[in-house]
């Protein structure tokens, strides 16, 4: 008889499974953070290299010599701003049909779900406005983006300026081969949003907005630039988009070639460059690079206006200019030599950049890890869950056949109606339970804002918050089995193999397209998912279970992040920042599909309630 | 009789030069660029150039079957438009105004080519597209591009294998199409193309061996491209040597471009070849040249068609018994053709003389007193 259907074989199987269960698992584990953290050493890590051959054997001269003209419509665009309060649309206008562009204006309005700290109200609406430089001898089918995003916090005009400026050096040459259209939104990311949606003609998030009178053709890449200084000493480069997407890796290169070319201070995360990687030193800092980018990457916030490019397939930049203490400075010119050279050299594609890596992990801005290399650390953590599941399953079919060896029927699959039947049906209800649970920390907080500033003296947003912490904190206290069971062990064992396999798919699904979000929940979920039953020390599993919950799992990445970035907090500012970056979660979910918070109210918080379920059987 | 007798005199003057071209032995050739887009710039500038230099040595436009993809000069990433340039600094526009392209973009295709080499043309084919070639002709072929071991690339989307190639030119010998023919290819591991030939007469050249990739060479940052290859810019700068009355041979470009200058090593075949290569001179292929035959003997023209059917035998049977005469010195071709040397653009003085001159002039004021300064300005 084979393996599986022998039964005395069987048997000895799952011995040897059960007994070897426990140090398989914790070796899974160790592997997949070893795994992770070895990511950063050169065999796992590669130098960056251009794919596009389009791209990679041309060298251009950068000719951009207005770096006066720059600062001088920075000058003009921050005064009419400060006059006017809002955009300077009409300024806008008459400056980018001077330099030479068919200049179009698009209005937008957008109903907040709850008002933020940064808009106060509950509509919000302005004006994009953008110029097109037609190519001279090519039909429009294909474009370039430059834009800047201009909020009420973050002015920009420098920015401003040398867009303008850039716009008068481009309409003066004849090689450009596709159309370039310079973009200055206004509210930050709701206008590059109402933008982006106009133009490519959906509608995801539910902004209303006029439609586009002038289009320019399909957009092969978008550079977003956010300057605010005169001066520079680096600049700061951002890729992670919404929802952790990333622009393909070429852009990336592209920009650093220009960087090295131009000899400017390219970092990434903040962080400089480590030059040495064959010490300790460089890859030490290379994790540090790298765990920043796992934890922004997480979030799936767009970092910028080239994080919701990203939806659209459209692959995008952030540059951002910093001006620090150090002593050399660049000046405005060598920014737009940059810019120049990368424009010039993405006018020579012929193909939307493709050859490149979509997936990827940088732990420096020259070095890369593909997703070939950093899977298998997720895959790790994620057979712990497989393993355990396993061991429950032999473990519930063992009591199975041993109630059944009596009869002595040898049939491999025989269910057992009396005790199975019950075990389905206590299971329904718990599920059900933490999945209405999870319904109701995804709709009640927004819905519920304005009873709850009526009864308490809080802000929109404040509410949404406190509703939305209370709701988490009043799942942990539900009612957790509905009937006694006859075998109480076999009813937690099938809730809890249901509820690991059911992690285990989630886990799974979001690792494939968000890798950081998969390994970062999957580190702190499956080693207490694995440990959870009723049995043993119930308070210290019940303390272990709480902080690894996606919530806590939240705020102790926003300590991680600001302790990497060399900015630690306080106890009293972190869960300011928590409550924040609540707020925020649901907000961008609103207004840009931000996938976050349906994640983890929908999907893991239910999941997670099904383990503190497992916890507290009676 | 009067207008007989000054129509023998005249004739009789006129007749001290007679020309006599032994066979024809005039030169086609086929040159095909492989590549389109705009990255691949050097690809056509090569294929240009060559162009120039066969038609500079006196081969004209009927004789050479020119296939481009001819889309640098419309090119909107141009910033020269109409112009395609070879040299750096924008010396050399190979684009000009009189190249006539046969095959032009898509119709570059190795069905096309195989065609034009074997002579399987539709009958609806004007003549410029075909390779008018007979068993006395010397035929050129230049092929650059894209390349790898034992095949070359088309147009992104079909290649030419080394085997078809080896084919195509047995089946040009049987079918008599050729009388020597030399094979020149600018790509990479371009030794792997002319490894497989096995009909007689072929010489064969190329930029790089199997295994090598063939370089670029000149990057031009005002255009953004490389704007030649390697190998065929150091065979341009031999064959502006060349003029239709060198006598230089194969043996020196088979020196062109040693591993020092190219960094691939060229490769050349000549074990088919029935001729030593160093009795080949380049014109033979490159130039159009007549072989002239200078005779001093006065023939004397008569009016009577009888009388110059015998005369005529007569010279023939004197022909034959008489040593052939040497390719002497012909005409004076440099002061006919008339070389100009090649004129420079005159640029001021750069920053570094003017800095040299005034700081020299700094010093002769300071040390002599500035009081001299007043007598200049």
């Amino acid at each position: 008889m084979g393996l599986l259907s022998d039964p005395v074989r069987r048997r000895a199987l799952a011995r040897l499974v059960l007994r070897l269960n426990a140090p398989l698992c914790v070796l899974s584990y160790v592997a997949g953070i070893a795994w992770f953290l070895a990511l950063v050493f050169p065999p796992l890590t590669q130098r960056t290299y251009m794919s596009e051959n389009a791209m990679g054997s041309t060298m251009v001269e950068e000719q951009f010599a207005g770096g006066d003209r720059a600062r001088a419509f920075a000058r003009d665009f921050a005064a009419h701003r400060k006059k006017s309060g809002a955009l300077p649309v009409a300024w806008l206008e008459r400056t980018m049909r001077s330099v030479g562009l068919e200049v179009y204006t698009q209005s937008f309005s957008r109903k907040l779900p709850f008002p933020d700290e940064t808009h106060e109200r509950y509509m919000v609406s302005g004006t994009n406005v953008y110029g097109i430089l037609r190519a001279p001898r090519a039909a429009s089918t294909e474009s370039l983006v430059l834009t800047v995003p201009c909020g009420s916090d973050s002015t920009n005009s420098q920015a401003v300026g040398l867009l303008l400026a850039l716009a008068a050096h481009f309409r003066g040459q004849i090689y450009w081969a596709k159309d370039i259209v310079f973009l200055v939104t206004e509210h930050d990311l709701l206008g590059t949003e109402a933008w982006l949606e106009a133009y490519h003609d959906v509608n995801v998030t539910g902004m209303q907005s006029s439609p586009l009178q002038g289009r320019a053709g399909a957009i092969q890449a978008a550079v977003a630039l956010e300057l605010s200084s005169d001066v520079v000493t680096s600049l700061d480069v951002a890729v992670e988009g919404l929802n952790g997407q990333l622009p393909n890796l070429d852009l990336l290169n592209l920009f650093q070639t220009f960087c090295q070319k131009g000899g400017l201070l390219c970092t990434l995360q903040g962080k400089l460059q480590p030059e040495d990687w064959t010490s300790l030193d460089g890859p030490l800092q290379g994790l540090q690079t790298l765990l920043l980018m796992v934890l922004r990457q997480a979030s799936g916030r767009p970092h910028g206006s080239h994080g919701l490019f990203l939806r659209y397939r459209v692959e995008a930049l952030t540059l951002r200019g910093i001006n620090s203490f150090r002593q050399y400075k660049y000046d405005l010119v060598a920014v737009g030599k940059a810019l120049e050279g990368m424009f010039r050299k993405l006018n020579h594609l012929l193909e939307r950049l493709h050859q490149s890596f979509f997936l990827y992990l940088l732990p420096g801005l020259s070095r890369f890890v593909s997703i070939g290399l950093y899977m298998p650390a997720v895959g790790f953590l994620l057979l712990v869950l497989g393993l355990k599941a396993l061991e429950l399953w032999m473990q519930l079919h063992e009591a199975g056949m041993g109630l059944e060896e009596p009869g002595g029927a040898p049939g491999p699959s025989v269910p057992l109606p009396p005790s199975q039947g019950v075990g389905l049906a206590s299971l329904v209800a718990p599920l059900l339970i933490s999945q209405a649970m999870g319904l109701a920390l995804y709709v009640l907080p927004v819905l519920g804002q304005h009873v709850a500033t009526q009864h308490f003296p809080v802000a929109e947003a404040e509410a949404v918050v406190l509703t939305l912490l209370a709701i988490y904190a009043a799942g942990l206290a539900l009612p957790h089995n509905t009937h006694r069971t006859q075998a109480p062990d076999r009813g937690w064992m099938a809730l809890k193999l249901v509820a690991l396999i059911y992690l285990a798919l989630q886990l799974g699904c979001i690792a494939l397209t968000n890798f950081s979000l998969g390994f970062l929940l999957a580190t702190t979920m499956v080693p207490t998912a694995a440990l959870a039953k009723p049995h043993g020390p119930r308070t210290l599993y019940a303390a272990l279970l709480v902080l690894t919950s996606p919530a806590a799992t939240l705020l102790g990445s926003l300590f991680l992040w600001r302790e990497l970035q060399e900015a630690p907090l306080s106890l009293a500012e972190g869960w300011q920042l928590f409550l924040a970056a609540l707020a925020q979660g649901v907000l961008e979910h609103h207004t840009y599909g931000a996938l976050l918070f349906p994640l983890l109210s929908l999907g893991l918080y239910p999941c997670w309630l099904l383990f503190w379920n497992v916890l507290f059987w009676k | 009789m009067a207008v007989t007798d000054s129509l023998s005199r005249a004739a009789t003057v006129l007749a001290t030069v007679l020309l006599l071209s032994f066979g024809s032995v005039a030169a086609s050739h086929i040159e095909v660029c492989t590549s389109r887009f705009w990255f691949n710039y050097r690809h056509v500038a090569n294929t240009l150039s060559v162009y120039r230099s066969v038609k500079r040595l006196g081969i004209p436009d009927s004789h050479i079957v020119l296939m481009l993809a001819d889309d640098m000069a419309c090119n909107p990433r141009n910033p020269k438009p109409a112009t395609v340039f070879s040299h750096k600094n924008m010396e050399l526009n190979v684009y000009g105004d009189d190249v006539e392209v046969d095959y032009r973009s898509y119709e570059v295709t190795v069905e096309n080519f195989l065609r034009v080499l074997t002579g399987r043309i539709p009958p609806s084919t004007p003549r410029s597209k075909r390779l008018l070639s007979d068993d006395r002709s010397n035929i050129l072929i230049y092929m650059t591009g894209h390349g790898g071991n034992g095949f070359l690339k088309f147009q992104d989307s079909e290649e030419i294998t080394n085997i078809e190639l080896a084919d195509a030119f047995e089946q040009m010998w049987q079918k008599r199409r050729y009388n020597e023919l030399l094979f020149i290819i600018d790509t990479c591991q371009g030794a792997s193309m002319y490894e497989r030939f096995y009909s007689p007469n072929i010489m064969a050249l190329a930029s790089s061996q199997v295994g090598e990739d063939s370089l670029s060479h000149q990057p031009d940052p005002a255009i953004g491209v490389h704007l030649m290859d390697r190998y065929t810019f150091y065979v341009l700068e031999f064959l502006e040597e060349i003029n239709p009355a060198s006598q230089t041979n194969m043996n020196d470009l088979f020196q062109v471009c040693p591993k020092s200058l190219c960094v691939s090593t060229p490769g050349h075949r000549t074990d088919l070849f029935q001729r030593d290569p160093k009795n080949v001179l380049i014109t033979d292929f490159f130039g159009s040249v007549r072989k002239v035959e200078i005779t001093t003997e006065t023939i004397k023209l008569q009016q009577d068609s009888e009388i110059m059917e015998s005369s005529y035998k007569e010279d023939q049977m004197d022909e034959k018994l008489m040593e052939p005469l040497k390719y002497a010195e012909q005409l004076p071709v440099a002061q006919i053709i008339h070389q100009k040397p090649k004129l420079k653009d005159w640029h001021p003085p750069g920053g570094f003389i003017l800095g040299l001159w005034a700081l020299i002039i700094m010093v002769f004021f300071k040390t002599y007193g500035i009081k001299h300064m007043k007598f200049i300005f």
